[in-house]
């Protein structure tokens, strides 16, 4: 498979990160060379393998449903670049 | 008197007991060499007036004839590690400035034990990479190097470097597809990561969750081994942490490795394999064949598509985990206009090269439409990988392999620069492991044609690591090599 540089630009939007539109062709150079090398995978035959989802054997514990280290409000907030009033401050979202 | 940064944790904790000398005495001659090798720029944060404070208290219980398994112990911390109080960046601009209010179990764990900690260690931005050069704070240098910088690997290199210059008694490491056991073998220490689940994972930055797992770094096997010991454990904090009982892995050092069996994996033999790590892979194996273990030809058919599917996997779950970044709670903050372009900019300034290469490749995997080529036949290749490992421990009890293609390479190394394809193939003896989430220990078993370490790597069952100590154990007093 291989990518055009829309799809570069849609990757990079979809990231959240800014991509300059001089190193789009780059980018999509790059990323075809990568591409094109998992690509090996396709010969490998998965039919009626289950997808691995972790190498842990052990039941997923259930914890209950309670708090267990609260009011903790400064200590949440205190590594936040702007606050005020005990809140985060976000840029203005409403027009 | 031997210098006493030349001592084990075995040694020193000895010499402690006996009040040959103070753990102060001890937290200052290693504070003394983190000066002596600032250049190698391996810390990146140094505490030393907390380890000496830490280094007084344990000393008062020393005295009293109390005191745990590291009591008075000065440890490196690999700066990806949560720690209270202590600046802890995962070596990204994205974290400059963030001061943890709570800390990992790892090293909580490891202060319980009695250590101290002289500061914070250089590693790969969000430990992506394998050579250190990904750090914000630039490349450690390897002190093995000679004439020109060589990398100290990674992305645990600030680790490895810092237990090799004797900057530490020891530290810790992580390891998601080989960042403890390949600078290990780069810098001529020892390091183990343990099966996934031993330690946990609560307060280690995240990168790759269903492969990320700490492990020790340290002068021998027998120090890898107190360490593993003091840093593992069940934690109610990460839902993947696991209740079997940890082991006391010193028991097993020195033991007996007759009728152990090495299994040698055939697949591992790569075309145009380094002629010099082959003859010391053929000489480790015959070190404990001479010991009365017995070596057996196993086969791993699908280690050819490990690499593709870690770089499937990990920056897949990258991307998944470093959304977090959002300029927003902690971290890195760049204006913008709006909500999202503040996101965006935070986290375009924030995030380097190699880490915005791998959130791309992993937001690409996980989209709508290729979810199923890649991400989710990734999932299934790792079964076979790991099944491969399964049937091939039917007829052996331990794995021999070497632990990385080459020794330490120069920093900023034309064709490791040009192609990241060539830069991850580093890991290619490692990941497999990773995907597996098998136990593995790197250790030095001699130099090359330019003095430089090479690592062999000791692979075991799934929380069987007792086996990879004793046969660990058994290697290092075979090949009998030098600390630097």
């Amino acid at each position: 498979m291989s990518i055009d540089a829309n799809t570069v630009k849609k990757i990079a939007f979809l990231s959240h990160l800014k991509i300059e539109d001089d190193k789009v062709a780059a980018t999509q150079e790059e990323f075809n060379k990568i591409l094109q090398w998992v690509d090996q995978l396709k010969e490998v035959d998965t039919d009626n393998v289950e997808p691995l989802v972790s190498v842990n054997n052990e039941h997923l514990r259930l914890r209950q449903d309670e708090v267990t280290e609260g009011n903790q409000a400064e200590a949440v907030l205190a590594n936040a670049p702007v606050k005020e009033y005990g809140y985060f401050v976000v840029p203005k979202v409403v027009e | 008197m031997t210098e006493l940064t030349e001592l084990t944790i075995a040694q020193a904790s000895a010499g402690l007991k006996k009040k040959e000398f103070t753990a102060v005495e001890l937290t200052e001659a290693y504070i003394a060499n983190m000066d002596k090798h600032r250049n190698l720029n391996a810390y990146v944060c140094e505490t030393p007036d907390k380890a000496i404070a830490q280094a007084k208290i344990s000393q008062e219980k020393i005295n009293s004839g109390q005191g745990g398994d590291l009591e008075g112990i000065p440890l490196g911390i690999k700066d990806l590690f949560c720690t209270k109080g202590i600046a802890t960046t995962a070596c990204s601009n994205i974290l400059k400035g963030f001061v943890p209010p709570y800390e990992s179990t790892v090293t909580a764990n490891l202060l319980q034990a009695g250590a101290n900690f002289l500061g914070k260690l250089n590693l790969d931005e969000f430990a992506m990479g394998g050579s250190n050069e990904t750090s914000a704070f630039g490349p450690v240098i390897n002190p093995w190097s000679k004439d020109v910088p060589l990398v100290a690997g990674g992305s645990s290199g600030g680790s490895a470097a810092a237990v090799a210059a004797k900057m530490c008694a020891a530290a810790t490491g992580t390891d998601t597809g080989g960042s403890i056991r390949q600078p290990a073998a780069f810098c001529g220490v020892t390091g183990i990561k343990p099966t996934y689940g031993r330690c946990s994972r609560y307060g280690i930055i995240a990168f790759a969750s269903s492969l990320d797992q700490a492990g020790p770094i340290a002068k021998d096997v027998t120090d890898c081994a107190i360490m593993l010991k003091a840093m593992a454990g069940f934690d109610n904090k990460d839902s993947t942490s696991s209740q079997q009982p940890v082991p006391d892995f010193c028991k097993v050092l020195g033991a007996d490795v007759r009728g152990m069996r090495i299994g040698i994996p055939k697949e591992y033999r790569v075309d145009g394999l380094n002629p010099e790590i082959a003859s010391y892979w053929d000489k480790a194996a015959a070190m404990l064949k001479d010991k009365g273990a017995e070596i057996v030809e196993i086969s791993l058919p699908h280690t050819k598509y490990a690499l593709a599917v870690y770089y499937i996997i990990a920056p897949a779950e990258a991307s998944s985990n470093l959304a977090r970044y959002d300029g927003l709670r902690y971290g890195n903050r760049v204006d913008g206009e709006h909500l999202d372009d503040m996101y965006t900019n935070s986290r375009t300034a924030g995030f380097g090269k190699e880490v915005k290469r791998r959130i791309m490749i992993g937001t690409y995997v996980l989209s709508a439409g290729y979810y199923d080529a890649y991400y989710l036949k990734a999932q299934k290749v790792r079964r076979l990988i790991r099944d491969d490992f399964i049937k091939a421990f039917e007829k052996c009890d331990i794995i021999l392999t070497p632990t990385a293609p080459s020794a330490a390479f120069a920093i900023g190394d034309e064709s490791m620069q040009k192609d990241p394809i060539t830069m991850w193939l580093n890991d290619i003896f490692t990941v497999s492991i990773s995907l597996a989430g098998l136990p593995a220990m790197s250790l030095p078993i001699g130099l090359n044609h330019d003095g430089l370490p090479l690592g062999m790597q000791i692979i075991g069952k799934s929380f069987d690591e007792e086996n990879v100590f004793k046969a660990g154990y058994c290697l290092e007093q075979q090949a009998g090599f030098k600390r630097k």
